[in-house]
């Protein structure tokens, strides 16, 4: 189930992305976070544990929301905007660097 | 022009309310500061503006805050021309002269010969079994979510923790349509009755936090106090939340889909740290502090520290923070800096700072989350260390202190360093050394303060790997 639920500020142009291998459409505007977790409920799984992750402080601190994009590999979904045609997997476990 | 002075190039790290005020100080006496934003728009965390393209007021945004956001956006919009803003600015490291920054994916350094902190704070948040579970959010991030982006963090919301922020983000997420399942606060009433005098010295801010309290009780939402979490239920997602009631064993559970989480802020002072600025241990803050004066200097000459990044004191605070270093800083270069208005910010700021003091009452510290933490509960979210790890450590490999434990388990060594496990390490090692918090220390900085991308360009176009 998605994590995440909009509220407000629903008449923005669409996006289409895609997410592990699905075309899914997002709003113009949307962090890679928002656009994900709109989906489903998970950015990547933890190098450690394989547990999922989905973000925490929202704000570029806590470094949770790291998700892989075939364009610039790893980045903050958090602080990273989605747009057209960006190619997005939440099944890395990718390590440091 | 042999007798002109060397050149001042202030640089201020941070656009919120005290990156502003500062800015406006400084070019009102003629100078073009640089200013570094992190951000992508200037305005902060608790003044952030939403993308290009949304369409909510001002008013919808900040509620009772609004004019204060909307002064201090048109002040950074009136700015533009005057200084150099340089947003999406990332600094991870800093030394005597210059900062190293990465922007755009290109690292440029930036000289400074006087510069102003004002990094602002994040949740400070303690560990407790699930709260890595997607869906369990910082009550920060659940305002981010809401205020930029439109955006719930679930459907069915339990907020936890203690603080204004608590009851703030409680009140816009059920104005803005999200179901609250319920308000979970660790403090007492006993707390609330404590901090009741201090708060009448500042009866806006009272009035607002009993009308947020009141009416989400109008609204039908659940408020407890006395309330500690047991765990976050669900393995993929967050399906409900267990909690007791302090001194009580009976476990009580909401069924809910998210969960916004925060015990307070805690001040950003990794650059201070990198900067060599000396430190004290805070025990209203419950932190170390970057030492500094009631001007904003740190114990480093030409390095200034404003906001919640110098210690919490809120967004009021911060704008008056702001200008106050500003002014220190034309002073301390010599140059015209208005004493009279220096003086009457020294006098504001004294009377915030009692007021912090009645609300750090009313809603305190739960300094016995350390004695109940279970040893397999996930401290470091990062490098997935438990609690029974650090308590290890602490009895059997003599960590003695944080930058022991460190490098003994990697506890604050992850990706965040440590801003989401240093104050849960704190509390257990000092718990497991029978000692007070200050007595363990605090985890030296290292560069680069944030992690950096894999590889980056060099301003000279160089493709460097790091």
């Amino acid at each position: 189930m998605p994590l995440l639920t909009r509220l407000a500020e629903k008449n923005r142009t669409t996006v289409t992305f895609t997410l592990d291998g699905r075309a899914v459409q997002a709003l113009e505007g949307d962090t890679v976070l928002t656009a994900v977790l709109t989906q489903g409920a998970r950015l990547r799984r933890s190098e450690f544990s394989d547990q999922p992750r989905a973000g925490f402080c929202m704000m570029g601190a806590c470094q949770d929301c790291w998700i892989t994009t075939a364009e610039h590999g790893r980045v903050r979904a958090c602080s990273t905007f989605i747009a057209p045609g960006m190619v997005v997997s939440t099944e890395s476990t990718e390590g440091r660097s | 022009m042999s007798l002109a002075r060397a050149p001042i190039e202030p640089v201020i790290i941070g656009a919120g309310p005290a990156g502003i005020r500062a800015a406006q100080t400084l070019v009102q006496a003629g100078l073009r500061p640089v200013v570094l934003d992190e951000s992508l728009r200037a305005g902060g965390q608790i003044y952030r503006q939403p993308p290009a393209g949304f369409t909510r007021s001002k008013q919808t945004l900040y509620g009772t805050e609004h004019k204060k956001a909307d002064a201090l956006h048109r002040t950074m919009d009136a700015l533009a021309a005057r200084i150099d803003y340089r947003a999406g600015a990332l600094v991870w490291n800093a030394d005597q002269a210059s900062l190293e920054v990465i922007q755009n994916g290109t690292m440029t350094s930036v000289p400074y010969t006087h510069l102003i902190l004002a990094t602002g704070a994040t949740d400070r948040v303690l560990p407790f079994q699930g709260w890595t579970t997607p869906g369990v959010f910082t009550l920060g991030g659940s305002q981010v979510a809401l205020k930029y982006q439109g955006c719930g963090i679930g459907s069915r919301v339990v907020f936890l923790g203690t603080g204004p922020l608590l009851y703030l983000v409680a009140y816009q997420y059920r104005k803005a349509g999200a179901d609250v399942a319920a308000v979970l606060d660790t403090s007492t009433h006993a707390d609330g009755l404590a901090g009741l005098a201090g708060m009448l010295r500042a009866p806006s801010l009272l009035a607002k936090g009993l009308y947020y309290m009141g009416w989400l009780r109008a609204h039908g939402v659940p408020l407890h106090k006395y309330v500690r979490p047991v765990s976050v239920q669900g393995g993929a997602q967050v399906s409900a939340l267990t909690y007791r009631l302090r001194g009580h064993d009976t476990v009580h559970s909401i069924a809910c889909d998210a969960v916004g989480y925060g015990l307070g802020l805690r001040s950003e002072t990794q650059l201070a740290s990198l900067l060599g600025c000396a430190f004290d241990f805070n025990s209203q803050d419950r932190a170390w502090l970057p030492r500094r004066d009631a001007a904003g200097r740190t114990s480093v000459s030409g390095v200034y520290a404003a906001g919640d990044g110098a210690g919490i004191a809120g967004a009021d605070a911060a704008e008056l923070a702001g200008e106050r270093a500003a002014l220190a800083l034309l002073a301390d270069a010599q140059l015209p800096s208005d004493a009279r208005r220096a003086a009457t910010l020294d006098n504001r700021l004294l009377a915030n700072a009692r007021v912090r003091t009645a609300l750090e009452r009313a809603f305190p510290f739960p300094a016995d989350w350390a004695a109940d933490l279970n040893d397999d509960v996930m401290l470091c979210r990062c490098e997935e260390i438990t609690a029974g790890t650090v308590r290890q450590a602490a009895r059997e490999l003599g960590a003695h202190e944080m930058n022991r434990l460190k490098a003994l388990t990697r506890v604050g060594m992850g990706r965040c360093q440590g801003r989401m496990c240093a104050a849960g390490a704190t509390e257990v090692l000092a718990h497991a050394l029978h000692q007070r918090c200050d007595a363990v220390g605090r985890i030296r900085s290292q560069p680069p303060v944030k992690p950096i991308p894999i590889s980056v360009v060099h301003a000279d176009q160089q493709k460097v790997s790091l």
